[in-house]
């Protein structure tokens, strides 16, 4: 496009014998180169450093993006230590849900280890019953559902039922 | 005579090439740096494209998601905003649907429909579409949010100017101020986990799996596989926002 008009326009000049340029175009064109010179001065400075690098945005914003810290360690970290959990889990039904679905962010506890940093469910009717609970909406085929009102009244979950191991019952 | 002629065509020819390889070394000049003219488009096709399939069926409404999400991104708990959220669902008998969503589902659903009125009933876990044609990105006035070169809708924080049009733009309302920061925020895929080789936080503690986040660029990935077996649809395809957030089993009662 630019270099096309640029050619036309020159053949145009260099084909006409007489070409008449009038006097104020050359003005007009300092004017012009002035405005447009300040317009690049002022861009140059305005847009931050790595806009556009990747497309219409700072390219190092991606970088930002990445840098936020985690809360929740991922369960490789988790039996790193915890071997024996990951054996007991892989024999039963909770296999595919990850330690921190119930312990809640681990992070903290990878980094200090200490107990207190990781959340211990009590284990109780309604801790269990958030996934458990008969409702409606609730497929059977997806997820084992006890009706509270009637299973086991005033006994709490973890009495009879390994949460690692959940059909491995307690004594 | 001739002799002249031949001069002059000859001036005219060398000027002429002259000014054609100026004009060419100029566009090329113009070329490498076509960001000036017009934002460049992410080619690099090494890189993963994401996306994500719900599984309602799947879903069991425990708030799991919302609530890790939470803690992860550091979303104040209140005010209530979300960057994920499960929506209950219930169709009556008589047709009318009833939608709730109590604190994003993070303390759990109380069914308030008695069970003999219930047609239907399901969750909706709801999340940034991550769209390739996102109207959210394209309305920024300062080129603030973008997709990352990963197909993630992401906000550069430190330029956005809080102006709220992306809040506005998204039709499916992913998108909040955040009442700390005054900027816009919302759901990035947890790209700090992503980069990290980490799944995001709403994956990685839903129990049942309904969640599965892959490269639609890699034709043998988990999600891919899914996406080949499985009937799928995006929310308002009508709006052509090429949304990447597939459901399984959607209802036409979701909006």
């Amino acid at each position: 496009m630019v270099p096309t008009l640029t050619l036309i326009f020159a053949i145009n000049i260099h084909t006409q014998m007489k070409f008449y340029l009038p006097p104020q175009i050359p003005r007009l064109a300092i004017a012009f180169g002035i405005f447009i010179s300040l317009f690049l001065v002022l861009r140059y400075f305005l847009v931050p450093a790595t806009f556009g690098e990747y497309g219409h945005y700072r390219g190092a914003s991606l970088n930002d993006n990445a840098q936020f810290g985690i809360h929740y360690a991922g369960q490789e970290a988790c039996f790193k230590c915890h071997q024996e959990i990951e054996d007991k889990k892989s024999q039963d039904v909770h296999v595919d849900i990850h330690c921190e679905s119930c312990h809640g962010p681990g992070e903290k506890h990878v980094i200090s280890s200490k107990v207190a940093d990781v959340y211990r469910p009590a284990g109780s009717r309604e801790f269990c019953g958030k996934c458990h609970a008969l409702y409606p909406g609730r497929l059977k085929s997806t997820i084992a559902q006890v009706d509270l009102t009637k299973h086991n009244i005033g006994k709490n979950c973890i009495e009879c039922h390994n949460p690692h191991q959940p059909w491995e019952m307690k004594k | 005579m001739g002799n002249e002629k031949v001069k002059s065509s000859r001036r005219k020819f060398l000027k002429n090439a002259t000014l054609l390889a100026a004009a060419t070394v100029g566009y090329s000049w113009l070329k490498s740096s076509q960001y000036l003219i017009h934002a460049a488009e992410p080619e690099d096709k090494s890189l993963p494209w994401y996306g994500v399939v719900i599984d309602i069926q799947k879903c069991i409404g425990c708030g799991n998601c919302a609530s890790a999400c939470k803690k992860e991104n550091d979303v104040p708990v209140e005010p209530f905003f979300f960057r994920t959220w499960v929506e209950q669902y219930t169709v009556k008998n008589d047709g009318s649907v009833d939608i709730v969503s109590p604190n994003g589902g993070i303390d759990g659903f109380k069914q308030t429909v008695p069970d003999e009125e219930i047609f239907k009933s399901f969750f909706v876990p709801k999340m940034c579409n991550h769209c390739a044609h996102s109207p959210c990105t394209q309305v920024c006035p300062v080129g603030a949010t973008y997709i990352s070169p990963e197909g993630v809708v992401l906000i550069d924080e430190k330029y956005c100017i809080g102006c709220r049009y992306c809040v506005q733009a998204c039709p499916y309302g992913c998108r909040f101020i955040h009442p700390v920061k005054k900027v816009a925020n919302k759901c990035t895929l947890c790209y700090h986990r992503l980069k990290k080789g980490l799944a995001p936080a709403c994956m990685e503690v839903c129990p049942t799996g309904a969640r599965m986040y892959g490269n639609l660029r890699d034709k043998d990935s988990a999600i891919v596989k899914y996406l080949k077996v499985h009937t799928t649809q995006v929310l308002r395809p009508n709006l052509n926002t090429g949304s990447k957030l597939y459901y399984n089993e959607l209802s036409s009662e979701v909006r």
